[in-house]
């Protein structure tokens, strides 16, 4: 009766998210060994074309590209983020709620007017490259768009809730008596900083990286609309060869790629809970 | 001892660069160039050409549209997922977990393009339907996670003793569960209503042409360098009505819980 009733309660969404989760991730496997035809269409038999053609050093190049930027950007926004939380957990509750809602707010603007909004900011002839120029801290022939330096600012920019919300998180439950007790102690503020809140907010420090840095490595739009031919990520490629190339099977290896990336560092977490 | 000032201005350099985007967007609506480059006076052209736009308003309908159909079957799944998550201790309850939180971390790329493969594999026609499917996937997740939040702490036996004293199982749910979790649910419902009009990635890979969602329309209008100041007060707009709803829900959350403390 009782597992009756379970299986009634979780089938729904159990059902929905195999159906729309597990069984796309495996058709990505799947589709990644099938052989090409023209005008986007997917051959019958299989084929290691796909998964061979990415045996090329340009994707090796867009594979580090990748996880460099996204690595750039997660201690980018983790750096920034630090002294925000640390300053929200020592405010009274209600500039923390007040504060909170003030990080949350801007993204509800849409995601794409965003990097729009950047687009237009970073502009060649715009006021800041203008000023920039003025001051002689941009070259002549020197742009703010169309390079890594523009994905990386607009990606901090988008993903720094994300690293601001679970460090204050951690940071609201942390004892800064210790940090007290530390500088008593005779620790300098960076030392007790870094061998004491740090390790005190470790969990928090977590939980950002991965939710920064597993997104980033699919970024798609932000490079699309602000960085230029050397700045493209794998999300781009993928993006290219399904709509550009209409050509599916490469699609997917490079998604089966990706996804293999994105499952990788999981797998490091749970090793090291386990641990 | 002193304590550094460092973190508290890094709090107000960050919410300063947080703002900086918006402001210029709002700021540059007004700007009567067609260029964003520099300011040339005020206008509100942009704003009078933007009603003259229909492609845009019926975007919107249509994302209004999926969105409200997304967010109201997230509201059931999700509401579902969180209760058997933590009615239920089992082998089978773990791997649900592992299910839900898949589409939080999976993503939107590999999202979209794993449901596009699929609907081509399974030879389904591309369409809003397909988009509205997609949708719901990735909210039924954040439902699950905001109703799974309210939870905590959820007494059971509160419903066991319904069941006890002759409720039915719908009885139940409709009189006893539902009310008590109705705040989770709403703004679990309202986070996945904001993630579907938000979303652009996974829409432009099961829309399917022809058909526009706002964000996929506005997405191709600054790729072709089309009318730019009109999404300036689009942006404009768009940022007013959100606000407004931000505001009210404040309010209405704020009288929830001062009822609840009666």
């Amino acid at each position: 009766m009782n597992r009756r009733r379970e299986w009634l309660n979780t089938a729904p969404s159990f059902l929905w998210l195999t159906v729309f989760v597990v069984l796309p991730v495996l058709v990505i496997f799947a589709i990644a060994f099938r052989p090409t035809l023209g005008g986007g269409g997917i051959g019958d038999g299989w084929s290691l074309d796909a998964i061979r053609s990415l045996w090329d050093f340009s994707y090796l190049e867009l594979l580090s590209r990748t996880v460099w930027i996204s690595a750039a950007v997660t201690g980018l926004c983790l750096l920034v983020s630090l002294p925000v939380a640390y300053a929200m957990a020592r405010m009274t509750p209600v500039w923390r709620a007040r504060v909170v809602l003030l990080v949350i707010v801007p993204f509800w603007t849409n995601f794409v007017i965003r990097v729009f909004a950047w687009q237009q900011i970073l502009h060649a002839e715009g006021w800041l490259a203008d000023r920039l120029r003025d001051l002689g801290i941009l070259g002549e022939n020197d742009r703010l768009l169309g390079n890594a330096f523009a994905v990386i600012l607009v990606s901090v920019y988008t993903y720094l809730p994300f690293g601001i919300l679970p460090l204050f998180a951690a940071a609201e439950k942390f004892d800064f008596g210790l940090l007290d007790a530390a500088r008593d102690l005779g620790a300098g503020a960076l030392r007790s900083i870094t061998t004491v809140f740090l390790p005190g907010i470790r969990q928090g420090l977590m939980t950002a990286m991965i939710v920064i840095f597993i997104p980033m490595l699919g970024s798609y739009i932000v490079p699309d609309m602000v960085g230029g031919t050397d700045s493209q990520m794998i999300g781009n490629k993928i993006a290219q060869r399904n709509f550009g190339d209409r050509n599916l099977p490469q699609a997917a290896a490079l998604s089966a790629a990706l996804t293999l990336l994105v499952i990788a560092p999981m797998f490091l977490k749970r090793k090291k809970n386990e641990a | 001892m002193k304590r550094s000032r460092f973190p508290l201005l890094a709090t107000l350099a960050v919410l300063a660069f947080l703002y900086l985007p918006i402001a210029f967007l709002v700021a540059n609506s007004f700007n009567a160039s067609r260029y964003a480059a520099n300011w040339t006076g005020f206008s509100t052209k942009w704003y009078q050409r933007l009603t003259e736009r229909e492609d845009l308003t019926t975007a919107l309908g249509t994302s209004l549209k999926i969105a409200t159909y997304a967010s109201l079957a997230a509201m059931i799944l999700g509401t579902t997922a969180a209760f058997a998550l933590h009615r239920y201790r089992s082998k089978f309850q773990e791997t649900h977990r592992l299910l839900v939180a898949l589409p939080l971390v999976l993503p939107d790329i590999l999202m979209g393009m794993s449901l596009l493969l699929l609907f081509v594999a399974a030879g389904v026609d591309l369409s809003l339907l397909t988009v509205t499917f997609a949708h719901i996937t990735f909210c039924l997740s954040y439902v699950a996670l905001v109703v799974s939040a309210r939870l905590d702490g959820f007494d059971f036996t509160v419903l066991e003793a319904a069941r006890d004293l002759g409720a039915t199982p719908f009885q139940t749910f409709r009189k006893i569960a539902l009310p008590l979790l109705a705040p989770g649910i709403l703004s679990g419902g309202l986070m996945a209503f904001t993630l579907s009009i938000d979303d652009y990635v996974v829409t432009y890979f099961v829309k399917g042409p022809g058909t526009d969602t706002l964000p996929t329309l506005v997405y191709s209008m600054i790729k072709k360098s089309k009318e730019l100041p009109v999404i300036n007060a689009l942006s404009s707009i768009m940022l007013l009505v959100t606000f407004a709803v931000v505001a009210i829900a404040q309010r209405l959350t704020r009288r929830g819980s001062a009822g609840e403390n009666l």
